[in-house]
C-alpha cells in the first residue's frame, strides 16, 4: 500500500507541461499546484473523470494529460475504458488510485474490493499498456519509463484510504476554484499559451 | 420520393447545421431514430466521432472537449439522455458547457398520444432540469438547431434539440 500523497508527488515530478485532473487527488494535488493548468474539479458527477480527462486528451493532443482517477469511479464506468481505448490518445496518463473504499462517505468498502485487477481490465478493453503497483520503491522505479512511453497508460496503484466521517458541511474546504471557473480558466490559458 | 420522405429531416441538413455552427467531435451513442445521420457523419473527414457505452459518459467528453477548446456536440436518445440525468447536472450544466444534444425523441407521435414512456416523459425530464429544448421534424424546421446554438452559446448552459423523427419511421 501507497499513501496517495506520495504518490501524486512522485507522478508530479514527472509532470512537465503536463495538463492534471487530480480527482480524488485533489487536497494533496492543491498543495503541489494550483495554476490554470491544474484542474481541481472536486466531483461534478461521480464515474466522470475519465471522460473529461479523455475529451480534454482529445482537445489538445499536443499536451500530456495526467489524471488521478479512483477505482469507484472507474467501477462506475468501466465502458469508459473501450472508450478511451478507442480514441487511444497518445497524450493521455491515466493513474487509479485504489483505496478500496468509498472513502467520502465513510469507508465502506466497493464491491469486491480486494479481488479486482483493474490493469487486466483495462488491458482486455484495450490499453496498450497497463500497469499496477502495491510498493512505492516499485512505482517510483517504474514511472520515469511509463511516462516517457507514449500513451494512452493505465497505471493502477494500491493506496490507504483517507475515510472522511464528518457531515459534509464540516469537512475542510481545500478547493480555492469553482468547477466553472477551472474550465473558464484553462480555455483562457490555452489562447493565451498554444501548445 | 413520398410525402413522407420529402418532409422528413435529411442527414444533409443536419451536417449543414453542423458545419454552419462550427461543430468539431460528435460524442454519441447509436439509437434508432438517427442512424441514417451516423452513416453520413462516419464518411466526413472533419468530424471526430467519439462512441460512448452509455450516454452519460458523452456529458463528461462533451466537458473535457469544451474545457481543451473544441465544439462538441452529442447524439443521443431520449431513453439514455433520462438516465444521464447526474452527469447532465454535474458535467454540463455545472460546468457551464455550452453544448447541443440532439436527442432521438424515441415513441414520438407529434399528437401526443403515446403507447412509449420514453416519449411520455421526454419533455418533463428537460422542464424538470430546467433545459430549453426545440423539436425538429423535418427539413424545414432545421433552422431551431442553429437556434439552439446560438442559446447555448448565449446561456453557457446545454440545449437540446428534439429529433422527432420516428414519426417518419425507422432507419429510412
Amino acid at each position: 500500500m501507497m499513501h496517495m500523497a506520495d504518490v501524486v508527488r512522485a507522478v508530479a515530478e514527472h509532470r512537465g507541461d503536463a495538463l492534471v485532473i487530480p480527482g480524488r487527488s485533489g487536497r494533496h494535488w492543491a498543495q503541489i499546484s494550483e495554476t490554470a493548468f491544474d484542474l481541481p474539479l472536486g466531483d461534478p458527477a461521480m464515474g466522470g473523470h475519465a471522460g473529461f480527462a479523455l475529451g480534454v486528451a482529445l482537445a489538445q493532443p499536443n499536451r500530456r494529460v495526467v489524471l488521478f482517477d479512483s477505482e469507484g469511479d472507474l467501477l462506475m464506468s468501466l465502458g469508459m475504458l473501450a472508450t478511451i481505448a478507442e480514441q487511444a490518445p497518445a497524450n493521455f496518463y491515466h493513474f487509479v488510485l485504489d483505496n478500496e473504499v468509498y472513502a467520502t462517505t465513510g469507508g465502506q468498502p466497493v464491491p469486491n474490493a480486494k479481488h479486482v485487477a483493474y490493469d487486466l481490465i483495462a488491458r482486455g478493453a484495450g490499453y496498450p499498456r497497463a500497469f499496477a503497483f502495491t510498493e512505492q520503491y516499485a512505482f517510483n522505479r517504474e514511472l520515469p519509463g511509463i511516462m516517457r512511453a507514449p500513451g494512452p497508460v493505465f497505471v493502477a496503484a494500491k493506496v490507504y484510504p483517507e475515510i472522511e466521517n464528518e457531515p459534509i458541511g464540516k469537512r475542510v474546504r481545500w478547493r480555492k476554484r469553482t468547477a466553472d471557473k477551472v474550465v473558464a480558466d484553462l480555455r483562457g490559458a490555452l489562447l493565451t499559451s498554444p501548445a | 420520393m413520398n410525402d413522407a420522405q420529402a418532409a422528413a429531416l435529411s442527414p444533409e441538413t443536419v451536417l449543414r447545421q453542423m458545419k454552419q455552427n462550427g461543430v468539431t467531435d460528435i460524442v454519441w451513442l447509436p439509437d434508432s431514430e438517427t442512424n441514417w445521420l451516423y452513416l453520413l457523419m462516419q464518411t466526413d473527414p472533419d468530424l471526430r466521432l467519439v462512441g460512448v457505452t452509455r450516454e452519460g459518459h458523452a456529458c463528461s467528453i462533451a466537458a473535457g472537449l469544451f474545457a481543451g477548446g473544441r465544439k462538441p456536440m452529442m447524439l443521443i436518445q431520449n431513453t439514455g439522455m433520462m438516465e444521464s440525468g447526474d452527469s447532465i447536472r454535474g458535467w454540463l450544466i455545472g460546468l457551464q458547457v455550452p453544448v447541443v444534444l440532439m436527442v432521438g425523441y424515441r415513441g414520438y407521435t407529434r399528437h401526443g398520444v403515446n403507447a412509449d414512456t420514453a416519449a411520455t416523459y421526454t419533455e418533463r425530464f428537460l422542464m424538470a432540469f430546467n433545459i430549453s429544448f426545440y423539436l425538429v421534424e423535418g427539413d424545414a424546421d432545421a433552422d431551431r438547431i442553429s437556434v439552439a446554438f446560438a442559446e447555448a452559446e448565449k446561456t453557457q448552459r446545454p440545449v437540446v434539440v428534439l429529433v422527432g423523427d420516428e414519426y417518419h419511421g425507422f432507419n429510412r
